[in-house]
């Protein structure tokens, strides 16, 4: 048997032993969320090569403003079949921090098996809206600014800051959009210059549309195992051996929007710079927001950065975390890589930021 | 099942008439802004944070002190939207600006009322521009953008 | 201007509400399996839909078996009958109120179906409700059908006697 790799954090062993996902589409308009999430589910079981029954607990990501009915999560659980009943949580975020809840629960070591997933769709409503009321409620709320002008707000500060510029940003909608081509579940795979990204007009000035993230329906799985079980159901888990989460303060003009403070911590509490990174699967709706977060993670510049296209190229709000999650961890379960960094971010203009280093036996 | 089957879809609003209450920091905000006034509040080792808020954003302690700031400030960042949504809080192209008033060490969002895109730059100077004494009331709108100080 | 609050010589005094209306649009989707049964009420007709692993039949649907996480895909069509399972009498006059009040609110079991939903009874006095009665289903004229159970008018008792409780013990 294989030798777990040691966990900086000095925690129970836990691995992702699947992953699943759907297509991410424009507008899932043939299924509500519980038929949008089921074959996923099934998927990732499969793959898991384990049924409902042998799961110890499910945590999921999504939020009811999406579809505008409360306690949407709770319907959505009919996607599983919690009967006979389940142990269950919810988080009203990303579903990456619904694998953080599910990590922490298998460290109390009475269960080895956690389901994980996030879904959203945002082909529902409008979420220029939906997103202006997480904002501060009494001064910022009522203004409605909407998520491209606060991205581009952002982005004009690392322009001014010199840390990129706006051909730096279409070299990454370029890359991000070329890398999808070969991601059969990414919704904007295409091969386009610089050149001719540079000649859109702009969205929100200094942002362009291919600053900018499609809008998505999709959901996405992870099966989590902690201990030598893991390796009883796969060949080659992917071992969380970092996972930490950092937020900033809610105020954005108290903030410096160029330099992701909350992500550099996870990064180091999850232990990134203390081996080599083959890849790195990085949560950056905006193109513009990639170059804070590959400094804030401290990647050397061999990492191979969003091999699946990214946020750019597939947006599904509230999975779009968890799938940065199980892109990286795919790597390593295919033997693509021994050591892997995942970034999830939540909130507006970066303000939360979850990181995890997954390692190969 | 041969009948293919047709998707029903349904328009869905939700509505809700929220009032929140203020507390007394956000509630004295809001009153300066009903008399044209901009104010701000100490935090930790004397900085002063605007829009005021109960705590330090920082260091979390509690703020204390109430100070005068503005109305002209420094822009930090800015966004042009030539294109505004009808929930913006100008109908003409504008620009979002983060602005520092003289006297804050945050800076704190709204319009910008600039005309076009070339009359904005990091580091310009703006200042207040008020709805009519007699129209406001009490929220964030009676500050009715930003516009440049020249213009003033 | 004090220390802690900022003072106003506006007679209306300090503000201390802020109205934050909001107001979100969406277009809801009842995907596939919701619309075969809405498809159902447009014809006057309840379908269910059964559970392949358990063979449960569920109108409405969502889309999946709740027990088994499965996605129901036969298609079931019911009778106009069924059974109270439980009830109340709503005596309590609320804004938008159509019906005249006392009226009864009752879960109805179809036959056939494994999951009740709820149905306005009408044609039966509130003394006489009562659980295990035996109703039917009354549409509105065929112009007035719609994809909604805004199609069933109400259910009026048929006056067989009451199902044996053993029937519908399960479903309170």
């Amino acid at each position: 048997m294989s030798q777990i790799p040691a966990a900086k954090q000095g925690h129970r062993p836990v691995a992702v032993v699947a992953f699943a996902q759907s297509h991410v589409v424009r507008a899932e308009t043939n299924s509500n969320e519980v038929e949008m999430l089921m074959p996923v589910v099934h998927e990732v079981f499969a793959k898991a090569g384990i049924t409902k029954d042998d799961v110890g607990f499910i945590c999921s990501g999504s939020t009811d403003y999406l579809i505008g009915g409360p306690f949407s999560f709770v319907t959505a659980l009919d996607a599983i079949g919690v009967w006979p009943p389940k142990s269950e949580s919810h988080v009203e975020m990303d579903g990456a921090w619904a694998l953080y809840e599910a990590f922490v629960r298998l460290q109390e070591g009475d269960i080895d098996i956690a389901l994980v997933y996030g879904f959203g769709k945002s082909s529902l409503g409008d979420l220029d809206k939906i997103f202006a009321l997480q904002l501060d409620p009494y001064t910022m709320a009522p203004l409605n600014p909407d998520l491209v002008s606060l991205a581009a707000l952002q982005a004009r500060v690392v322009i001014d800051q010199g840390i990129a510029t706006e051909e730096d940003f279409a070299a990454v909608a370029a890359r991000s959009r070329r890398s999808a081509l070969s991601n059969e579940f990414a919704q904007v795979r295409r091969d386009d210059s610089v050149e001719d990204l540079m000649a859109e007009p702009y969205a929100v000035s200094p942002l362009r549309r291919h600053c900018l993230p499609p809008i998505s329906d999709g959901a996405s799985a992870i099966v989590l195992v902690a201990g030598d079980r893991a390796f009883d159901l796969v060949e080659r888990p992917a071992w969380i051996t970092g996972i930490d989460h950092r937020i900033e303060t809610h105020a954005i003009g108290a903030r410096n929007l160029a330099v992701s403070t909350s992500t550099a911590k996870a990064a180091e509490m999850a232990g990134v710079g203390e081996g080599p990174v083959d890849l790195a699967e990085v949560h950056a709706p905006f193109a513009s927001q990639e170059a804070i977060l590959t400094t804030a993670l401290g990647l050397p510049s061999s990492t191979v950065i969003n091999p699946s296209g990214g946020a750019l190229a597939a947006n599904a709000l509230m999975s779009g975390g968890l799938t940065r999650i199980g892109e990286a961890a795919q790597a390593i379960l295919d033997g693509r890589a021994k050591r892997v960094v995942a970034h999830a971010t939540s909130g507006p203009v970066l303000q939360q930021n979850l990181v995890c280093v997954l390692e190969g036996a | 099942m041969a009948e293919p089957t047709q998707v029903f879809t349904s328009p869905h609003v939700l509505e809700y008439p929220y009032s929140r209450s203020t507390g007394p920091v956000i509630g004295s905000f809001l009153t300066a802004l009903r008399d044209g006034v901009l104010i701000g509040i100490r935090g930790t080792g004397g900085i002063v944070i605007v829009p005021p808020t109960e705590y330090d954003p920082y260091t979390s302690e509690e703020t204390s002190g109430i100070v005068e700031v503005g109305p002209g400030g420094v822009v930090t960042s800015w966004a042009w939207v030539a294109d505004p949504l009808p929930q913006h809080p100008l109908q003409h192209p504008f620009a979002w600006a983060l602005v520092q008033l003289d006297g804050a060490d945050t800076a704190m969002l709204h319009a910008l009322d600039a005309g076009s895109p070339e009359a904005v730059s990091t580091g310009m100077r703006v200042t207040a521009s008020w709805k009519p004494a007699e129209e406001r009331v009490g929220n964030i709108f009676d500050l009715r953008a930003f516009v440049p100080e020249e213009a003033k | 201007m004090s220390d802690q609050t900022y003072v106003t010589k506006d007679p209306r005094g300090p503000v201390t509400q802020l109205a934050t209306p909001m107001r979100l649009d969406y277009l809801f989707t009842a995907g596939l399996s919701l619309s075969r049964n809405l498809r159902g009420y447009q014809r006057a007709e309840f379908v269910g839909q059964k559970c392949p692993v358990c063979g449960k039949v569920y109108v409405p649907s969502r889309g999946s078996c709740p027990v088994d996480g499965v996605a129901l895909t036969e298609e079931v069509p019911l009778k106009n009958t069924g059974t109270v399972t439980t009830y109340c009498v709503v005596n309590v006059p609320f804004a938008g109120q159509s019906i005249k009040i006392p009226y009864i609110c009752a879960q109805i079991l179809l036959d056939g179906a494994n999951l009740s939903f709820m149905g306005l009874i009408q044609e039966c006095d509130v003394e006489d409700i009562h659980m295990g009665m035996r109703v039917e289903a009354l549409w509105v004229d065929e112009a007035d059908l719609v994809p909604s159970l805004a199609s069933v008018k109400y259910f009026r008792p048929t006056g067989e006697p009451d199902a044996d409780y053993e029937t519908y013990r399960e479903y309170l």
